[in-house]
């Protein structure tokens, strides 16, 4: 008599297994995923530098790596931003920039003393998005526009020639600066306290 | 007349101090020995120079040229000859240089060539837009957008209603009241230029109550002119900023403007009454835009006012025409109190988007107060015209927090400074929301060079890979064609190879057979060695043939 009353409920259990079962394995097919799409998002927040400064070589390698549980805080051209971009992206709590490899510095861009450039192409096969133009014995140039002040190119130089030189700021880069943080001395808040000076805040 | 009128959310009445500049008419500023003309005047591409250094140039001659479609040329506004075309300082918030032409003026105020078209109604639409844009005419409201191509929408949108911004909101302003009080029928005129070239139905003039002259000089001109049916005069109450592109068309028509959009959106262009004036005089007189009215004041001036100023004019020569007192002088504002810049230095030139210049003393504009904690009291929130949460905003801008800020739709405010006026906190908050925009917009940027970056990468790595990959197959078919050869040697295939080798092997025999036995014969027979050295000669030949 029990038997007969837990049949119905076990087939129909069984029945929903079978059935999800079903689902499940056809999803595991049709929307399978090829590539990590993490990694994607990690490369896109990445400066795209190829600097290696983070010990990689290049930011993909990184952004594998930041996806197989490497720390978010070793690259230095994106800085405080990327770093944040990364915590937000993974849940993980942001950490300051890693010393070790490097400081976050002005933004930079390549620049050669044509006058001492030998034509030697070491610079050209460094770069690694092809800013700089030149032939063998023959004067080298950055294209400012595609540089990005990766310092890659500063190092093989023979005669020292590459200078990294602060992006200047035009008027279309410009922006306005954060407002400068309270200045809470006693004078500025306490009337009796005010001098004259002590009011311009 | 329109009946309903409509009302946006929050806004504040601030002190107006409008009448200091009104109660003289609008005179015209003295010419300046020197101009200092910026390219970049307007929203867009800055404008290529035309003349070169010691060119004389005629007033309202062409001296830069629109650099794409996005952009305006620029004007001479007077006579006189190019000294320089190099950086200076130019009305901008950052204090930083940019490319000027600096002319001196002769004085003489002799015109180029102008071609008047008052008979503008039978222009072909292009026609018309083409003498707007070679008029150098950007907008004069405060942002400077190209005008003809804001008269040139998309073909996707319709235009049905043409709304022209009278309101003036901010305090201390009054250059377009006096423009609309003065000269009525250049504006009237203007609209009627642009709403042929629209083809709109419906077109609303919106002024502030608080300026009778001016809706009572438009009224007139409408009345006299039978005006009145097509060009709707519309009286709105006081409150600032209801001069707001997007809080005029909603007090006007009732229509709200979507986030991120413009008022094409939704059927609507709005114009500044300057901005028609300058339309008018550039097809009906053929004048370009060189000059524009000026709003001086603020208590350091002891005769304020509106003066008419020719671009470039350096505002430190209006500040001495207007009497400025340097003792009583704390604050130089361009533009009004709410929205304007503090000016840092004086010899700036007046541009085609400058209104206003507010010389104020400590007691009319004081410094706020040092920035204290938000206490989280909702009255910014309550103040905001575009009904944001100035507070949120504020918190995210502070914490960097950037990409919560847009969630909150950062991008939809339009620093009118209401929000920072009500603060109790002194928190300066368009500075925070300015501020942010600017992050936000350099992080966009420099996501776009990094893809670029990313780009170029890949494409390198490409060619490398190519390259390699195309040296290993030349190497391979290298070692491919050498192994062919070594093999076909040591085949049957080279047969002639194999006999001239044995050829030379077997003679070389010979030669040393037959010098031994030379050798012998001359030391027995000298006469025998003749026989001996020619006998094997015939068998040499007959061999190769043998084989």
């Amino acid at each position: 008599m029990v038997a007969m009353s837990i049949l119905p409920a076990i087939l129909i259990l069984l029945g929903l297994a079978l059935v999800f079962g079903v689902i499940l394995g056809f999803s595991a097919v049709r929307f399978k995923v090829d590539e990590d799409p993490i990694v994607e998002q990690i490369d896109d927040i990445l400066p795209q530098t190829q600097c290696g400064q983070c010990g990689f070589p290049g930011c993909r390698p990184y952004a594998q790596s930041i996806a197989n549980g490497e720390a978010i805080n070793k690259c230095p051209p994106g800085g405080e931003t990327t770093i944040h971009a990364l915590a937000d992206l993974l849940g993980k709590e942001f950490i300051p920039l890693d010393a070790e490899h490097g400081e976050e510095k002005a933004k930079t861009v390549a620049v050669i003393r044509e006058q001492e450039c030998i034509g030697c192409t070491k610079c050209i096969q460094a770069c690694p998005v092809d800013a700089i133009l030149g032939a063998a014995k023959l004067m080298h140039t950055v294209i400012a526009d595609e540089c990005t002040g990766c310092d890659l190119c500063v190092e093989p130089c023979p005669v020292d020639c590459i200078d990294m030189i602060p992006v200047q700021v035009g008027l279309s880069e410009w922006h306005w600066d954060k407002p400068s943080p309270t200045r809470l001395d006693r004078s500025a808040l306490i009337a009796t306290d005010a001098t004259p000076e002590g009011q311009v805040a | 007349m329109s009946d309903k009128l409509w009302d946006f959310h929050g806004g504040i009445h601030p002190p107006e101090n409008k009448t200091q500049s009104t109660q003289v008419p609008i005179t015209t500023a003295p010419l300046p020995a020197r101009l200092v003309i910026p390219l970049q005047q307007h929203i867009g591409q800055p404008a290529e120079p035309l003349v070169e250094i010691g060119d004389k140039v005629l007033k309202g001659q062409m001296i830069c040229a629109a650099n794409g479609y996005v952009s305006v040329a620029v004007h001479a506004p007077t006579s006189g000859t190019v000294v320089a075309i190099t950086e200076h300082t130019v009305p901008h918030p950052s204090g930083l240089p940019d490319l000027c032409v600096i002319m001196d003026t002769d004085g003489r105020e002799q015109w180029a060539e102008r071609s008047p078209t008052p008979d503008y109604r039978d222009l072909e639409r292009t026609e018309l837009l083409d003498i707007i844009a070679n008029a150098g005419i950007a907008g004069l409201g405060g942002a400077g957008f190209p005008a003809a191509v804001k008269l040139n929408p998309s073909q996707e949108v319709s235009i049905d209603i043409l709304v022209i911004n009278g309101a003036e909101c901010e305090p201390y302003i009054t250059a377009d009241d006096m423009l609309m009080q003065e000269r009525a029928a250049e504006i009237i005129q203007g609209i009627e230029i642009v709403i042929q070239l629209l083809g709109v139905k419906r077109c609303l003039i919106g002024i502030e109550a608080n300026k009778p002259q001016a809706i009572a000089a438009l009224e007139k001109y409408l009345l006299e002119h039978q005006l009145q049916q097509q060009i709707e005069l519309v009286t709105i109450p006081v409150k600032y900023p209801s001069g707001g592109e997007k809080q005029l068309i909603r007090i006007l028509t009732g229509r709200e403007v979507p986030s991120g959009g413009i008022p094409a959106d939704i059927g609507i262009l709005c114009h500044n009454p300057g901005t028609c004036a300058a339309i008018y005089r550039a097809v009906v007189l053929g004048e370009p835009l060189i000059s524009r009215i000026v709003t001086l004041t603020g208590a350091a001036l002891a005769s304020p006012g509106n003066l008419e100023v020719l671009f470039g004019t350096p505002v430190s020569e209006l500040l001495a025409h207007c009497q400025l007192q340097e003792d009583k002088l704390d604050r130089l504002l361009m533009g009004g109190p709410m929205m304007g810049v503090a000016l840092e230095d004086p010899s700036l030139p007046i541009v085609k988007t400058t209104n206003c210049i507010v010389a104020s003393t400590r007691d009319e504009l004081p410094q706020s107060g040092p920035e204290q904690a938000c206490i989280r009291c909702g009255m910014c929130a309550e103040v905001c015209p575009a009904t944001l949460l100035p507070q949120q905003l504020y918190w995210y801008a502070k914490s960097k927090e950037f990409d919560k800020a847009l969630e909150h739709n950062l991008l939809d405010c339009i620093e009118c400074g209401a929000c920072s006026y009500v603060c109790p906190s002194n928190i300066p908050l368009v500075q925070y929301y300015r501020y942010a925009k600017g992050e936000i917009r350099a992080q966009e940027h420099e996501h776009t060079r990094s893809e670029h970056s990313r780009q170029r990468f890949e494409a390198r790595k490409a060619r490398q890979d190519q390259e390699a990959a195309e040296k290993e197959a030349r190497r391979t078919q290298r070692a491919e064609a050498a192994a062919t050869k070594k093999r076909s040697q040591s085949g049957a295939t080279t047969d002639d190879a194999a006999a001239t080798k044995a050829a030379v092997i077997q003679a070389a025999l010979e030669r040393a057979q037959a010098k031994k036995a030379g050798q012998q014969a001359t030391a027995q027979d000298p006469g025998a060695r003749d026989l001996k050295t020619t006998k094997p000669q015939p068998k040499q030949t007959e061999e190769p043939a043998g084989e």
